[in-house]
């Protein structure tokens, strides 16, 4: 007889009903569509951040040491190298597929014309084929993508520009270079007739410098198969206190355990411990800056986030409660009729409860469904990639549908308690 | 010892008395009519006796023991096991069919009887109905639909509330010939009505005046 009453009454009131669904679903898609995508948004932030460049410098030991105390920070100046085979065991550190590029870095002086300008070897799209047996393009136009080529082209490293270079801005006006130039570069350890693929504004120092390809200014530099730095590009997880305890004190200050979690998590930090552990003589930093933006930014989308999905959940408790209490309104003779037959206060909360919260879990379905579609269209339109199914959604929007379905129902159910048989049922 | 004893029963709200010092008995069998122009304490009166409110001053015996003190928990049980309300307004659920009305108070008193609920319709002359919604029966159909529930927990009194208030008179002719047989059976009958005409069928008539007790008739040509 109660599941007949349920369903009846169900029917009978389908508009409202399909009304509070409609609420609900409203409230738990947008729930389930900011919960999917604050627990996805940590990698996709990441992603995102690393198009801005690389979040890890590693330089030489004793660069590093004569930069922290001189305040150098030219390998050149302290003749301290890393080796340029050592580059691809980068990707085969524990957290591997976190890097997502890295590019070597040499610079020198040299004499162009009668000035003397700063050159800097690197890769631009670099094809390397890893220790592990994989390959990886990577280089220059990952990690500056922000460069905008004025003039010609980037220097393309597949099809072959050996000999050619890209020249900053303000150095191509000052020295009226232009794209498909000639230029020749001198130092005392030789010189290079080089092409001019592109002209770039970077906004910053680099429009006065000159980048060439990797093996150019070694040669320039007379520093074979020899690096000054290492630009890295890595997905990582925001500090907390354990990385903050690792990065101040050393991993060594750190408990078996704690060391485990540490080395076993994609903190900057770890990253960095893990590269120096495979490039000799090497030191590995964060560059805070962008590090700490990260964790910034992560953290404010996540809170942004988290008031959306509290907000839409207000919203709904109040859209609830507004129109259960006007069906128990509606209702009032019927609910009246059933305790003068001899129901009491909680048969008639359970029957009432029982019709909401079926109508809540219809609605919460609806919208669990309907917010995986929204997750789906703003990781696709912010992100430019789809946001992952997390499971862990399921039962927290379930809960948070029938906490909000329960609290929106309060006002309603206290009218209910409150109705007196006589009062309605004889008008006094 | 009677069914039914109200003993000097007020019921005041603010300054105004409702009911005042108002006292009678109703027998085990017995067919009381309550009559009383508007406004005279009918329905107040009605409350009480149906445990749906209680008197301000005096006592409600109900088969020797005071119910005017109980909780409305305690008053909820008391209405469920011993009392069958009829109304004039019917207050059939609009969206159950009549059987599952009668079916109703069966589940709220005890368990659910389809084959009862229907033999309940059948004794009021509804049977083929039984399927359809209170919106697809005439008020004389429902009237007799709430004579059933009222009557399916076999309560010690009936009380009916202006019974015959909303109903032409084949239908009001017909829900007194219910009545007459239910009397026979040996139901407890109080009628609470303004119609004269439904009062003097009954054996006997107090008349409520200004919330107080102005006389009692009783039938001396009752006959079932």
């Amino acid at each position: 007889m109660f599941f007949r009453m349920i369903i009846r009454a169900l029917f009978r009131q389908k508009t409202k009903m399909l009304m509070i669904a409609f609420t609900i679903a409203l409230g738990a898609s947008l729930a389930t569509a900011m919960l999917n995508v604050m627990m996805d948004v940590g990698d996709k932030v990441n992603q995102e951040l690393k198009t801005y460049g690389a979040n890890i410098t590693v330089v030489p030991k004793q660069a590093s040491v004569l930069n922290e105390i001189y305040g150098l920070d030219k390998s050149d100046e302290s003749g301290a190298y890393l080796k340029e085979e050592e580059l691809g065991k980068i990707k085969t550190i524990f957290w591997a597929f976190n890097i997502v590029d890295f590019a070597p870095f040499i610079d020198t002086h040299a004499k162009l014309g009668g000035s003397e300008v700063l050159v800097v070897g690197s890769w631009f799209d670099h094809h390397l084929e890893l220790p592990t047996g994989e390959t990886l393009n990577t280089g220059m136009i990952n990690l500056r993508s922000w460069w905008e080529i004025k003039d010609g082209r980037w220097l393309d490293e597949q099809t072959g520009d050996k000999n050619a270079v890209m020249v900053g801005s303000v150095l191509a006006e000052k020295e009226n270079i232009k794209a498909n130039d000639r230029i020749k570069l001198t130092t005392k350890h030789g010189s290079e007739e080089l092409v001019v693929a592109g002209i770039f504004d970077a906004g910053g120092d680099e429009d006065e410098r000159i980048y060439a390809p990797l093996a150019v200014v070694q040669r320039l530099s007379d520093a074979k198969g020899l690096l000054t730095s290492i630009e890295v590009s890595a997905l990582t997880t925001p500090d907390n206190d354990l990385a903050r305890k690792a990065a101040q004190n050393g991993p060594k200050s750190l408990g078996a355990a704690d060391y485990e979690t540490w080395y076993c998590t994609a903190y900057v930090s770890s990253i960095c411990y893990q590269i120096q552990e495979v490039i000799t003589n090497s030191v590995a930093a964060p560059v805070r800056q962008v590090a700490e933006s990260e964790g910034a930014i992560l953290e404010k989308t996540k809170l942004l986030m988290l008031l959306i999905t509290f907000l839409s959940l207000l919203g709904s408790a109040l859209g609830i409660s507004n129109l259960v209490t006007a069906s128990v309104m509606e209702r009032s003779s019927e609910i009246g009729l059933i305790k003068a037959v001899g129901a009491h206060d909680g048969a008639i909360t359970m029957l009432v409860l029982t019709e909401i919260i079926i109508t809540a879990v219809a609605g919460g379905l609806v919208g669990y469904f309907a917010g995986f579609g929204f997750a789906q269209i703003i990781g696709h339109t912010v992100f430019g990639s789809a946001v992952e199914m997390k499971p862990i959604v399921i039962p927290i929007v379930a809960v948070l549908v029938v906490f909000v379905t329960l609290a929106g129902s309060i006002p309603a159910i206290r009218m209910l308690l409150r109705l007196r048989p006589a009062e309605v049922l004889h008008g006094r | 010892m009677s069914l039914l004893e109200l003993k000097n029963i007020s019921k005041i709200y603010g300054d105004l008395k409702a009911l005042d010092d108002v006292s009678f008995k109703v027998e085990k069998g017995e067919w009381l009519a309550i009559m009383g122009p508007s406004g005279s304490g009918k329905s107040t009166m009605m409350n009480i006796i149906g445990c749906m409110d209680k008197p301000s001053l005096g006592q409600v015996l109900l088969d020797g023991v005071d119910i005017s003190k109980e909780s409305s928990k305690s008053l909820t049980n008391i209405r469920r096991d011993k009392i069958g309300l009829i109304f004039q307004q019917f207050h059939l659920v609009n969206y159950l069919t009549a059987v599952e009305n009668v079916m109703v108070s069966q589940y709220y008193h005890s368990m659910p009887d389809e084959k009862e609920a229907m033999e309940a319709l059948a004794r009021v002359g509804l049977a083929e109905r039984a399927k359809h919604l209170p919106s697809q029966l005439s008020g004389g159909e429902q009237q007799r639909v709430c004579i059933a529930r009222a009557l399916i927990n076999y309560p010690e009194i009936v009380l009916a509330d202006e019974p015959t208030g909303n109903l032409d008179e084949a239908n009001e002719n017909m829900v007194i010939d219910i009545f007459k047989k239910l009397h026979r059976d040996g139901t407890t009958l109080i009628v609470v009505t303004h119609d004269p005409e439904v009062a003097e069928v009954a054996q006997r008539t107090i008349v409520l005046e200004h919330g107080r007790l102005a006389k009692e008739i009783v039938n001396e040509n009752f006959k079932d």
